[in-house]
C-alpha cells in the first residue's frame, strides 16, 4: 500500500496529496434481494485523482451514486470532511460541493451550451425571485458574476466556438465536454465522472484526459472517476479501487492494481502460460 | 542594389510608427481580441504602453541587439506586441507557424539561434522544450497563456505578464537604454525574419528590412485607399508575409484597427461580429464558405431555396457590373436592389462581409465560379499575386479591372519582366535583403540589379498590361510527344469542382496524364447523407462506386475544357484514382500554407503512379501517416483505377462534345 499517512502522500509526478476528504466506511447497498454492493470501505483525499473500476455490473455507478447522494446505503456510512453524511438528497450533496457528470449525457438538448453550462452556477444564486424576474440590483450581479465564471470555464474548456450552439446538435464526444464544464462551474471540490471517455474515438479520449489532467492541476479538483479504458485509468489515476461483483478486490496505486493476482483473474482475465 | 533611397517624412522604423500613431490617434482602437466572449480593446496608446512593458522586460531578461526572439502562437495582440517590443530592443522577430511539428521547429530555432522564444500557450511551450537538446541556445521561454504549465520548472520559463511587471518595474532603470536602441534603427535594419515555407527542401530565412515592410505597406495602402477607420481580422498563420503586412506593416501605416479572434473554431463567428472592411482570405476559405452555402441551401426549403437561386442568376448578371460602375438598365437595377433586400443583403451579413470595401485572395488560382458568386453578392473581390521575398505585393488587380484569369497590374514600385523560358522577375522596394546565412541561394534568386525570379512562369497580357500565370516554372514540363505539360492548369480546374479538394496531376515526359484526386469530406459526405449512403470513414467514401462515377463525371468534364485549349490539349487526364487519405502537411505532402509537394508525392506514392501507367484496374497500398501527436501508423486501401474518356485532339473539339 501507500504510504497514506494522515497529512497525505506525494504522486509518482511530485504532485502532493493532502488529508481524507471522503471516507466510504462498510458501505452496502441493496436493491430488494440484489445486493449491488457489499461491505466496501475507501477513502478519498483532497487533490487526488480516484479511478474505480470493474467488468459490467460490478457496482461502479451505484457506488457513484453512493458519494453523489442519490442512493442511500442501507448499511455502512459517508464520513465527509471529518463528519458522518446523514440522509441527503442529491441538491444537498451537490450544495455541500460535489459536482457530477453522467454516463448517459444529461443536458438540456434544446438549450445552447452557455445555457446548460449556466444551469451549472444555480448553488451560486442568491437573489430572490422577484430581483430575477425583474433583473434587478442583486440578480443582474450574480448573473455577470456567473456568467464570467461560465466564460471562464468555456474558455478553459475550449468550447467557446459552440457557446451559442443549441446542445442537440452537438456531436457526442462535445457533449460530453459541456457536461464536465457544467460540473465545473460550480466550483466543486469534489467532482465526480461516470465514464467521462465512454464511446470516444483515441483523439477525443486524448483531449479528455488533457482536460481532466487540467482541471486537476489548475483547480485542484478531486476527482473520482469510472472508466472501462484501462490504458486511460492507468495513466490518469493516482489510486484505483477494482471491484467486482459489489466486492472490493483491490485498492492502490496503478502499479499495485496491475500486479494484484486478483484483479488480474477477475477483470483483465486470467492470464495464460 | 536597386532602391537604397530614403524618403522624407516617412517613420524609418516599425517602433517610429508606432509612436506617430500613439501620437496621432491615441485613444482610436488598435487591437481587438474577444476574450470571455466580451471583445477587449487596446487604444493605440494602450498598445504601446503594454508593448513597451514587454521590451523593458525584454531588456531585463538580456536581450542583445540583433538577437533572434522567435514568436510562436496563434493571433493574439500580446504576440504582435512582442514583435514590436523585439524591434524597439533591437532585436529581429522571427515568427514560427504554430502548427509546425517539433522536429520543424527545431531546424528553424536551430538556423536563426534563437535565445528567446514567446509562445501562446501550454502546446508550443511544450514542443520548444522537446526539442531543447537540438537547440541548447534557447535561454529564456516566454508564455503567454499559463493554463497547465503552472507545475513546470519555472528556472527558463516565463509567463509574459511576469515579464511585463518586471519591465513595469525595471523602467527607469532602462529607460535610456530602450531609447538608444530604439534611435539606433533605421530603414536599413532587419524588421522581421521570415521562414519560407519551403516547397523545396529546407525552409530558408528571408530577411525583410524597414523599407521593405513600411514602403510596400504604404504603396499597398494607398493602392487601396486603406484609412485608420478600417478593420481587418487576423486569423491568418503569424508566420507568413501576408499576415505580417496585414497586421503590422499596413495597421502600423495607416493606423487601422486588428482585430483577434477568440479562437481558430470561432473565426466566421468573430468575422460575422466584426464585420471587417479590409479582408484577405486563400482561395480555400472562399471556397469553403460558398461549399457550405451551397449544402445549407440545398437543406434550406423550397420557397428560401427558389428565392435563392432566383436572385443569385440575375445576381451574377448585374453584380459585378454595379461593382465596377458599368451602366445597368432601370428595372435590372431595381431587381437587384430587392434581392439585395431579401437575399444578398442577410446573405451577406450571415456570412460577415456585408462590410467589405476591399478583399484579397491569392497564392491559389481561385475558380471562376466561386469569385463570380462573391462578385455577384457586390464584394470587391480582387487578386493579387505575390511572395515572401517581395514583402508580398508583386501584382493586385486594381479597382474595375477584376477577372478571375489574371492577377493584376505591377503594384506601385514594382517593374516586372518576363525572360526567354517564361519565367516572371520582379524589382521593387520590398525585395529582401536576404536569405539569412544562405549567400549562396540570395545570389541565384536575386541578381546584383535587385531582380528576383519568382519560379512562375507567365505572360503580360498585351492590350491590358495584366499578369497571367501559367504554373510553377520547374512545374512546366514535356510530354513524351513533346506537347507542352502544365499540371497545375488541369489541377486547378479539377479543383474548381466542390467534390474534389485536392488534385496531383502527373504526365511529365510520359505518353499521357493521369492524376490522384482527393475528395472534399464536407460536400461529398452531404451528399451521401441526403443519398442515405452510409460511410465509416474518409476511405471508404473515398472508394465508394458513386463517388468514383461523379468523380469521373468531373474528370472527363475538365478533359472536355482543356481540349479546347490549343496549347495544353495533350494535358487531358486519361487514367486517374481517388486517394485512400487526405494528403496532409503533417505527412510532408502538402507545405504548411496547403501546397502540393509534387516530389515527395511522386516518391510516397510510387506505386500508385506506376499502376495509373500500368494498366491495372486497382492497387493495393500501404501508406505512412503522422498523427497530430507525432506518432507514426500505417493505413492500407485496394484503390481502384479507372479511365476516363478524353478528346481526341485532332478532332474538332464541338464534334467531340455532341
Amino acid at each position: 500500500m501507500l504510504d497514506s499517512t494522515e497529512e497525505g502522500y506525494v504522486t509518482a509526478d511530485g504532485r502532493q496529496i493532502g488529508g481524507v476528504v471522503m471516507e466510504m466506511r462498510n458501505i452496502t447497498l441493496r436493491f430488494g434481494g440484489v445486493v449491488a454492493i457489499k461491505d466496501i470501505s475507501f477513502d478519498i483525499r483532497e487533490g487526488e485523482i480516484r479511478a474505480i473500476i470493474g467488468p459490467n455490473g460490478a457496482g461502479k455507478s451505484s457506488m457513484l451514486n453512493v458519494i453523489s447522494g442519490f442512493y442511500n446505503p442501507q448499511e455502512g456510512e459517508v464520513i465527509y470532511r471529518g463528519s458522518k453524511r446523514p440522509q441527503m438528497r442529491p441538491f444537498q450533496v451537490a450544495r455541500q460541493g460535489i459536482a457530477r457528470t453522467f454516463q448517459n449525457i444529461a443536458l438540456f438538448e434544446g438549450m445552447t451550451v452557455l445555457d446548460n453550462v449556466m444551469t451549472g452556477r444555480l448553488n451560486h444564486m442568491k437573489a430572490s425571485l422577484l430581483d430575477q424576474a425583474f433583473w434587478w440590483g442583486k440578480a443582474q450581479r450574480e448573473e455577470v458574476a456567473n456568467r464570467q465564471k461560465a466564460e471562464e470555464i468555456i474558455d478553459f474548456l475550449e468550447i467557446q466556438h459552440i457557446r451559442k450552439t443549441p446542445v442537440g446538435r452537438l456531436p457526442y464526444g462535445l457533449k460530453k465536454r459541456v457536461e464536465l464544464a457544467r460540473a465545473l462551474v460550480s466550483e466543486p471540490s469534489i467532482l465526480l465522472l461516470d465514464e467521462p471517455m465512454a464511446g470516444m474515438n483515441v483523439e477525443e479520449k486524448e483531449d479528455m484526459s488533457r482536460f481532466i489532467l487540467d482541471v486537476n492541476d489548475e483547480y485542484g479538483t478531486t476527482i473520482v472517476l469510472i472508466e472501462h479504458d484501462m490504458g486511460v485509468v492507468m495513466d490518469l489515476s493516482d489510486r484505483v479501487v477494482v471491484m467486482d461483483y459489489g466486492k472490493k478486490i483491490g485498492d492502490g496505486t496503478p502499479t499495485e492494481v496491475r500486479s494484484n493476482q486478483e484483479v488480474i483473474d477477475a477483470y483483465l482475465g486470467v492470464a495464460h502460460d | 542594389m536597386a532602391h537604397t533611397d530614403t524618403p522624407q517624412g516617412v517613420p524609418q522604423s516599425v517602433p517610429a510608427l508606432l509612436a506617430r500613431n500613439v501620437a496621432q490617434f491615441g485613444s482610436k482602437p488598435a487591437y481587438r481580441e474577444k476574450e470571455l466572449g466580451i471583445w477587449q480593446n487596446w487604444t493605440w496608446a494602450e498598445a504601446a504602453e503594454e508593448i513597451d512593458a514587454i521590451a523593458y522586460g525584454l531588456l531585463a531578461l538580456g536581450v542583445n541587439r540583433g538577437d533572434h526572439v522567435a514568436v510562436i502562437g496563434r493571433n493574439r495582440p500580446a504576440l504582435y506586441w512582442s514583435m514590436v517590443a523585439a524591434q524597439k530592443v533591437g532585436a529581429v522577430p522571427v515568427p514560427l507557424y504554430q502548427d509546425a511539428v517539433a522536429e520543424e521547429m527545431a531546424y528553424v530555432l536551430e538556423h536563426c539561434f534563437a535565445r528567446f522564444v514567446i509562445c501562446g500557450d501550454q502546446e508550443q511551450v511544450d514542443k520548444v522544450l522537446e526539442v531543447q537538446g537540438r537547440v541548447p541556445q534557447i535561454e529564456h521561454i516566454i508564455y503567454q497563456d499559463p493554463r497547465g504549465l503552472r507545475k513546470y520548472d519555472h528556472s527558463k520559463l516565463h509567463a509574459l505578464t511576469d515579464v511585463q511587471a518586471e519591465g513595469r518595474a525595471a523602467r527607469d532603470r532602462f529607460a535610456g537604454e530602450l531609447k538608444a536602441r530604439e534611435g539606433e534603427l533605421d530603414f536599413d535594419s532587419t524588421c522581421v525574419m521570415l521562414y519560407t515555407s519551403g516547397t523545396t527542401g529546407k525552409p530558408k530565412g528571408v530577411v525583410l528590412s524597414n523599407r521593405n515592410i513600411i514602403m510596400t505597406s504604404k504603396a499597398s495602402s494607398e493602392f487601396d485607399h486603406l484609412d485608420p477607420h478600417d478593420e481587418v481580422l487576423a486569423y491568418l498563420p503569424m508566420a507568413w508575409v501576408g499576415d505580417f503586412i496585414f497586421s503590422i506593416g499596413q495597421a502600423m501605416w495607416t493606423g487601422f484597427c486588428v482585430n483577434c479572434p477568440e479562437s481558430a473554431d470561432t473565426t466566421l463567428a468573430d468575422l460575422r461580429e466584426i464585420g471587417p472592411t479590409y479582408y484577405f482570405a486563400p482561395p480555400r476559405v472562399f471556397e469553403t464558405l460558398l461549399t457550405s452555402v451551397m449544402i445549407r441551401m440545398e437543406d434550406a426549403g423550397p420557397i428560401k431555396r427558389r428565392l435563392f437561386h432566383y436572385f443569385l442568376e440575375h445576381a451574377k448578371v448585374v453584380g459585378p457590373k454595379l461593382l465596377d460602375g458599368k451602366s445597368v438598365g432601370g428595372m435590372d437595377k431595381l431587381k437587384y436592389q430587392l434581392g439585395n433586400l431579401l437575399m444578398i443583403g442577410p446573405l451577406k451579413n450571415a456570412l460577415g462581409l456585408t462590410r467589405i470595401r476591399v478583399g484579397y485572395t491569392a497564392g491559389e488560382a481561385i475558380g471562376p465560379e466561386i469569385f463570380d458568386f462573391y462578385r455577384a453578392l457586390g464584394i470587391n473581390l480582387k487578386q493579387l499575386y505575390g511572395q515572401t521575398e517581395a514583402s508580398v505585393f508583386i501584382t493586385q488587380q486594381p479597382d474595375n479591372e477584376v477577372r478571375p484569369d489574371t492577377v493584376g497590374v505591377p503594384s506601385p514600385g514594382v517593374e516586372l519582366r518576363i525572360d526567354d523560358t517564361g519565367e516572371v522577375y520582379y524589382r521593387s522596394p520590398g525585395v529582401f535583403v536576404e536569405y539569412y546565412k544562405n549567400p549562396e541561394s540570395t545570389a541565384s534568386t536575386k541578381d546584383p540589379e535587385g531582380w528576383v525570379a519568382t519560379g512562375d512562369a507567365g505572360f503580360i497580357e498585351p492590350d491590358t498590361g495584366h499578369l497571367r500565370i501559367i504554373d510553377r516554372a520547374k512545374d512546366v514540363g514535356k510530354m513524351a510527344d513533346g506537347s507542352l505539360f502544365a499540371p497545375k492548369y488541369v489541377e486547378n480546374k479539377l479543383k474548381f469542382f466542390p467534390n474534389i479538394l485536392e488534385a496531383v496531376v502527373f504526365g511529365n515526359g510520359r505518353d499521357y496524364c493521369t492524376a490522384f484526386i482527393n475528395i472534399d469530406l464536407t460536400a461529398v459526405g452531404n451528399w451521401a447523407e441526403r443519398n442515405n449512403i452510409a460511410y465509416a470513414s474518409y476511405q471508404e467514401l473515398a472508394g465508394h462506386p458513386r463517388v468514383l462515377a461523379t468523380i469521373q463525371g468531373h474528370v472527363e468534364e475538365v478533359n472536355r475544357s482543356v481540349a479546347g485549349d490549343e496549347m495544353l490539349s495533350g494535358c487531358q487526364v486519361h487514367r486517374f484514382l481517388v486517394l485512400h487519405k487526405e494528403l496532409d502537411a503533417d505527412d510532408g505532402e502538402l507545405t504548411r500554407t496547403r501546397k502540393v509537394r509534387r516530389r515527395i508525392i511522386e516518391e510516397k506514392f510510387h506505386d500508385l503512379i506506376d499502376a495509373l501507367y500500368s494498366g491495372k484496374t486497382s492497387q493495393y497500398t500501404e501508406t505512412e501517416v503522422t498523427y497530430e501527436d507525432g506518432r507514426k501508423g500505417k493505413i492500407s486501401a485496394t484503390l481502384e483505377i479507372r479511365d476516363a474518356a478524353t478528346v481526341d485532339v485532332g478532332a474538332p473539339a464541338k464534334v467531340a462534345a455532341e
